[in-house]
């Protein structure tokens, strides 16, 4: 008996059709935050290589506000976009209030309606992005 | 059920309790009684028609080192007859006493307080003598637990698991007895209901299956060991010094703070134990105990 069987991780991502309520959480949770990190790294170099005078050029600071308006309007004019600007307010919707269902069970409140909350909070963000997507859409054209 | 149906009004017919006492009852009482039989008769009628006389089609890890055509893993197909009732273990001990005596899984009492027949069937952490076949799709597959390593068939190895449980000390420790030979350590009623749940475990190992992180991370404790360092961290007979103890060794790198709330070992718990709800409740001691501002 010295040898024995090692599956591996058998339980994981392979058998996702039968995660429960929690594990989505999980998945979505850690899924989303790593979406706002990598929003938040290429925001950074949008914005830096927006901005003229981040060489410190006196004459380029004179019209920064030019330069950084023009690039976020040219920005803005690009329906993908705005279709990303959704998907990133859904992303940050869904990563808020699973922090707060999150922020619940660390308390020890409603922990029996742990998969409720989920789904509560699933069905919000759907909500708060459908409803946000006229503001969002406002003025583009494909 | 047709003919018990004709003749209800018959004093002789099969459905008259043979018991005195209940001849002696009212008749009114007498018709609930013969009502519910019936209802009973009923019901098992629909159960029997449903599976009765079919068989189940069982699909079975099958490993072992050291028989020369099973080193490869496969899954064998076994057809069991249905009984009402059946359990996943009764199944598989049923292919095991029939078809094939090789088939080797653990198993003892048979009614779910052991904790020995811990599978995974139709991809979920069960206890074999506590899952009804009629409540599973077929094929039943059933596997041993996952992220254990396979020893033989549906038999793992639980060293790791119990040496995760025994790094807690899960056994009641307190130095100061009380005074007199035979005075009791009387436990609160309250504090008998607060630990009284985590003392339901059986050690099966179905929650360090599920758990995500156990998985991938090898020194992390487990929800049963946690549960384990719950149960006496909360009880209150055990001395402060000890209670420090016990946290100073749950709120380690790999201890509570491993946990990520997925609720997979609260889902899979054969005793229901709210796993994750003892799991957080260590930390917030652990926080309350290093968190001193006075």
């Amino acid at each position: 008996m010295s040898q024995s069987y090692n599956r591996g991780l058998i339980e994981d991502f392979g058998r996702w059709k039968e995660f429960s309520a929690g594990m989505w959480a999980w998945i979505f949770h850690k899924f989303t935050g790593w979406m706002l990190i990598g929003y938040l790294f290429t925001h950074i170099a949008v914005l830096s290589t927006a901005i003229g005078a981040a060489a410190g050029d006196p004459a380029a600071i004179q019209q920064e506000t030019d330069v950084y308006t023009t690039t976020i309007q040219g920005l803005e004019s690009l329906f993908i976009i705005r279709v990303l600007e959704v998907g990133l307010l859904a992303v940050a919707v869904f990563h808020i209030l699973n922090g707060l269902r999150l922020l619940m069970v660390d308390l020890g409140i409603g922990l029996s309606a742990q998969d409720k909350s989920f789904y509560a909070s699933l069905v919000l963000t759907g909500i708060i992005t459908i409803a946000s997507v006229p503001t969002f859409m406002d003025g583009v054209t494909i | 059920m047709s003919t018990q149906q004709e003749q209800p009004q018959e004093p002789e017919s099969q459905e008259a309790p043979e018991d005195p006492e209940m001849r002696g009852t009212e008749s009114p009482q007498q018709e609930r009684l013969k009502e519910k039989e019936q209802g009973l008769a009923q019901e098992e009628a629909v159960d029997e028609s449903d599976l009765e006389g079919e068989t189940v089609h069982l699909k079975v890890f099958r490993y072992d080192p050291e028989v020369e055509g099973k080193q490869e893993p496969r899954f064998d197909d076994f057809y069991v007859p249905f009984e009402k009732g059946m359990t996943v273990l009764d199944a598989v001990m049923y292919a095991r006493d029939e078809f094939d005596s090789s088939l080797t899984f653990r198993h003892s009492c048979r009614q779910a307080v052991c904790g020995s027949d811990a599978f995974f069937v139709n991809g979920k952490q069960q206890l074999g003598c506590k899952t009804q076949i009629s409540e599973l799709k077929q094929p039943v597959r059933i596997e041993p637990l996952p992220h254990q390593e396979v020893v033989k068939d549906l038999v793992v190895d639980m060293d790791h698991f119990y040496d995760q449980m025994h790094a807690v000390e899960p056994y009641f420790q307190q130095e100061e007895l009380p005074d007199g030979d035979l005075e009791e350590q009387r436990q609160s009623r309250e504090n008998r209901e607060k630990v009284k749940m985590s003392t339901r475990c059986i050690w099966c190992a179905a929650c360090m299956s599920s758990c995500n992180i156990a998985a991938g991370d090898n020194e992390y404790l487990g929800p049963a060991a946690i549960n384990k360092a719950y149960r006496f961290a909360m009880d209150e007979r055990e001395d402060e010094e000890i209670k420090e103890h016990r946290l100073r060794i749950v709120e380690q790198e790999h201890g509570v703070w491993r946990c990520q709330t997925q609720f997979s070992c609260t889902e899979v718990c054969p005793k229901d134990i709210p796993l994750t709800e003892h799991i957080q409740e260590l930390k917030r001691e652990a926080v309350k105990k290093n968190l001193k501002f006075w």
